[in-house]
């Protein structure tokens, strides 16, 4: 079958003195779609930056499409978090995913109409029409970037990851900033790319309930470690419990969804505004306030009440 | 570009401070430095707190190139240079601040904006001193100022500006420092943030105006910039900062002409320097203070980090 | 007016200058970094004195301060993205602008060590820093300006599409293996290369004129990257000829004041119609 598409094997990433998170072994395999679950500060984003190369294992092995993470970053589409334009940004949707294609080249891309040139350049808008297609976003894919809502940005993103043919797509809370409806259509979105074109696809959420009808399985991430397995045998109530070392329990509303309830916070990392995003723990801190109500004030008391309910369910998008 | 009277002695420096300081205040040009340099000091710190605050360092550098056309335009039409001054610095406030309330203008578009506005004044500028045949010395003055020179019916007229600008910045004061912090939250709340905006704008364009007399245009901005930077990066309290920003300012003014006075070269570089050294300073203060911070944190959290237990605390 | 060396000179020169101009330009205004090209041509001015002062050409000072201060800005600063919010590119600019008052400081230093050594030759030479004096280049000064601006357009061009993918996408192009971080410093080095070329045709202080005016009206006109490019080289050099010829028939007009002058104009009319 090849190689997977991602393998850990009793990884432990460390940044400083810090240890993130240790003894982490998951796989995927090519065309599997695999939520990476956890609550903030629980270190997904530093799994993702620890895939892409960015950060070294301090122990185990971390390899990506059977080589070193970063020896393969051509085959990778990369969506970062929170990745949105400026209103007056005036740069095509077409633009933007055509350099997922070719922007890492150096030089112009000459239109000259013979040669190498010109099969290229052709090759390379066929590839970007297809790719919009398969997103859906023909229909707007014309027009500035900034006129377009979250939803019709996040797809061009999506396009512009896929622009390449990767084996594998990493995607750090794409579903974060997006309504209800757009959540399930990019989670479906992902979810047919993975059949169709064969990709692999590592999407990090916080909420596992839009993806529940697309994923084939999960890695939970927390306390510093992580549990990996189909979605009924991971977020159950034995299974977190186990994980965090604490009561927590999983609810089944009656429509399928699922509630965790009673997730302890991982200690908030106070850092001051000019803090750059070098410092592993500061990206998932960034947005621990944007994790439903109360939880922005809870972050900076010292008591730590166990009856919060982190719910996972409507109304927290994001 | 008037560098030391040419009646003086060459005085030097000596450890004895208190000497040092009344050989400086013997004379009355120095005197008359001084004062000048103390209001520009004051005035350009609280105007320059603001402008730091609301990130409009392109826009009251491109606003004190102002003065240039409007010296040499007075200059061309014979009329004084302070109105020439003034009128032009208030003009560019003006396209400035249209610029800035443009519907929907990115920061790209609106900095390429100031560019053009900033590249045209002085263009025109330019081509005003060639007009009237001005002589280059002019042009030095022009650009350099004459600190050492400075009449005392320049020191008057100062004052007189200053006096105006900072009852104006004390009465727009709150407000401004809501639409500066957050503004779509003030507008919702019924302060005028556009107006402001444009009232700043032509408040930096006086400050500017009056002090480029004296300071001459380029190095308006250092005493614009560096102690409000300064200051703004050693604290966030609105007040300290403000407060630290005069003082900065005065201790830039009084440093600078300090040490040009017992040297052969002109005051404006001893000042500029003074003003960069400090602001330096006082960044890798902050900067080492928040390391400090840090690696405090850090000792109190790292250890416990990979045994997490039931219950972590927050 | 062909027939006249010093304007043969001046449109060799000034072509391949407003080149560089307009296509670096684009970027320019892109990533925000308009402050950041006026620092440059302000640093040109203590550089060419500088070196004067030191007894060395003039053009030297230039270039080596032009890229040393360009290569510093793009290291300290936190590399302008196009994100377009006034946050990181706003606030880059108070660093920029205590940085050059002090390089300014330097130039006063320059002008009167210059003075000293040699009475009032630092005027004149003052002046043409500032203000450009591309009538008076001749025909070895025309050909290197032009063969250096031609050069810095020519790697300006060869970086552009992962200059692009770096301002638009910068996580996404580092994933990707575009080195983002050296990019930057390099884009700004090279815009102190194409400062110090402007410089000896339109002057310090006026090269904000060719530098952001032309590259904003080629933002506003055209969406695709590439076409945008070449529309704000073309541009410039419009503004460039324009501005010449102007000036060729208007003796009191300086040449300087009419390229700058064509450019902002040719960016209203842009702005207001676009």
């Amino acid at each position: 079958m090849g190689d997977p598409a991602i393998e850990l094997d009793a990884a432990t990433v460390r940044i400083g003195r810090r240890t993130i998170w240790s003894d982490v072994s998951m796989r995927v395999d090519r065309g599997e779609f695999v939520a990476l679950l956890g609550a903030n500060g629980s270190g997904k984003s530093t799994l993702l930056r620890a895939l892409l190369g960015a950060l070294p294992a301090s122990a185990g092995r971390i390899a990506v499409l059977g080589r070193a993470p970063g020896a393969a970053s051509g085959e990778i589409g990369y969506l970062p978090q929170r990745r949105s334009f400026a209103p007056q940004t005036r740069l095509r949707g077409v633009d933007v995913v055509r350099l997922g294609f070719d922007g890492d080249r150096w030089g112009v891309p000459l239109a000259l109409p013979w040669g190498r040139g010109a099969g290229r350049a052709r090759e390379a808008r066929r590839r970007v029409a297809q790719v919009i297609e398969l997103v859906g976003a023909a229909s707007y894919a014309e027009r500035p970037i900034g006129e377009l809502s979250g939803g019709e940005q996040q797809r061009l993103l999506i396009a512009q990851a896929l622009a390449r043919r990767p084996r594998l797509l990493l995607l750090d809370e794409p579903l974060d900033s997006l309504d209800l409806p757009n959540q399930g259509a990019v989670a479906a979105l992902v979810g047919e790319i993975c059949r169709v074109e064969g990709v692999a696809a590592l999407l990090v959420a916080h909420d596992v309930n839009p993806l529940l009808a697309y994923l084939d399985r999960v890695v939970y991430l927390a306390a510093g470690h992580a549990v990996e397995g189909p979605v009924e045998e991971v977020v159950t109530t034995q299974t977190l419990t186990r994980l965090y070392g604490a009561p927590v329990e999983v609810l089944r509303a009656s429509d399928g969804r699922l509630v965790v309830v009673g997730q302890p916070e991982p200690p908030a990392h106070h850092h001051d505004r000019h803090d750059d995003g070098d410092h592993g723990h500061s990206h998932d801190h960034g947005h621990a306030a944007a994790d439903g109500s109360g939880h922005a004030a809870a972050h900076c008391s010292a008591a730590h009440d166990r009856g919060r309910v982190a719910a996972h369910d409507e109304g927290h998008a994001g | 570009m008037k560098v030391m009277p040419a009646d003086a002695a060459h005085p030097m420096l000596t450890w004895d401070v208190a000497h040092d300081v009344s050989q400086l205040l013997e004379y009355h040009f120095m005197l008359n430095a001084l004062l000048a340099g103390s209001v520009v000091a004051v005035m350009a710190g609280l105007v320059g707190w603001a402008m730091v605050l609301r990130r409009e360092a392109f826009a009251g550098h491109t606003l004190s190139m102002m003065a240039f056309p409007g010296a040499s335009a007075a200059a061309l039409a014979g009329v004084p240079a302070a109105l020439g001054y003034f009128l032009l610095c208030a003009a560019g406030a003006a396209a400035l601040g249209a610029l800035s309330s443009a519907r929907r203008i990115s920061w790209s578009d609106q900095s390429a904006g100031i560019g053009a506005v900033q590249a045209l004044a002085l263009a025109a500028g330019f081509l005003f001193v060639s007009l009237y045949g001005g002589v280059l010395g002019d042009l030095e003055n022009l650009l350099f100022g004459s600190l050492l020179g400075v009449s005392d019916g320049q020191v008057l007229l100062l004052v007189t500006v200053a006096a105006a600008t900072i009852a104006a910045l004390a009465a727009l004061g709150r407000p401004l420092l809501f639409a500066s912090v957050d503004a779509d939250v003030a507008a919702a709340r019924g302060v005028p943030v556009r107006a402001l905006s444009l009232a700043f704008l032509l408040l930096l364009g006086l400050a500017v105006a009056a002090t480029s007399q004296i300071t001459g245009v380029l190095l308006v901005f250092a005493l614009l910039v560096a102690p409000a930077a300064g200051a703004q990066a050693l604290t966030a309290r609105p007040l300290a900062s403000l407060a630290l920003t005069v003082a900065l300012g005065l201790l830039v003014v009084w440093l600078g002409l300090g040490i040009a006075y017992f040297s052969v070269y002109p005051a404006g570089f001893f000042v500029a320097t003074v003003a960069f050294a400090i602001y330096l300073l006082c960044r890798l203060l902050a900067q080492g203070r928040g390391l400090l911070r840090r690696r405090g944190r850090a000792q109190g959290e790292g250890e416990d980090a990979s045994a997490q237990p039931a219950g972590v605390i927050a | 007016m062909l027939s006249q060396e010093f304007m043969r000179n001046a449109l060799l020169a000034g072509t391949f200058v407003a080149l560089a101009c307009g296509v670096a330009g684009w970027f320019v205004v892109l990533r925000g970094q308009v402050f950041a090209g006026d620092a440059l041509s302000h640093v040109a001015f203590p550089g060419a004195l500088a070196a004067a002062a030191a007894g060395v050409d003039e053009r030297i000072g230039l270039f080596v301060a032009t890229v040393a201060v360009g290569a510093a800005i793009g290291a300290l600063g936190r590399g302008a993205l196009a994100r377009g919010s006034a946050g990181s590119s706003a606030a880059d600019d108070t660093a920029i602008g205590t940085a050059f008052t002090f390089i300014l400081g330097l130039g006063v230093f320059f002008m009167a060590r210059v003075s000293m050594s040699s009475a009032g030759s630092s005027g004149v030479l003052g002046a043409h820093t500032l203000f450009g004096s591309i009538f008076g280049l001749t025909a070895g000064e025309a050909r290197l300006a032009a063969a250096i601006a031609l050069g810095a357009t020519a790697l300006t061009l060869a970086i552009a599409r992962p200059l692009l993918f770096a301002s638009v996408a910068p996580e996404v192009a580092a994933a990707r293996g575009v080195p983002t971080r050296l990019l930057g410093i390099g884009f700004v080095a090279l815009l102190g290369v194409v400062a110090a070329e402007a410089t000896q045709a339109v002057g310090a202080l006026l090269l904000l004129g060719l530098l952001a005016a032309p590259a904003a009206a080629a933002h506003r006109l055209v969406r695709r990257p590439f076409a945008a490019i070449a529309l704000a080289g073309a541009l410039a050099v419009a503004a460039m000829w324009g501005g010449l010829a102007l000036a060729y028939a208007i003796p009191s007009l300086p040449p300087s004041t009419a390229v700058v002058a064509v450019a902002v104009a040719i960016y209203g009319a842009c702005t207001t119609l676009a």
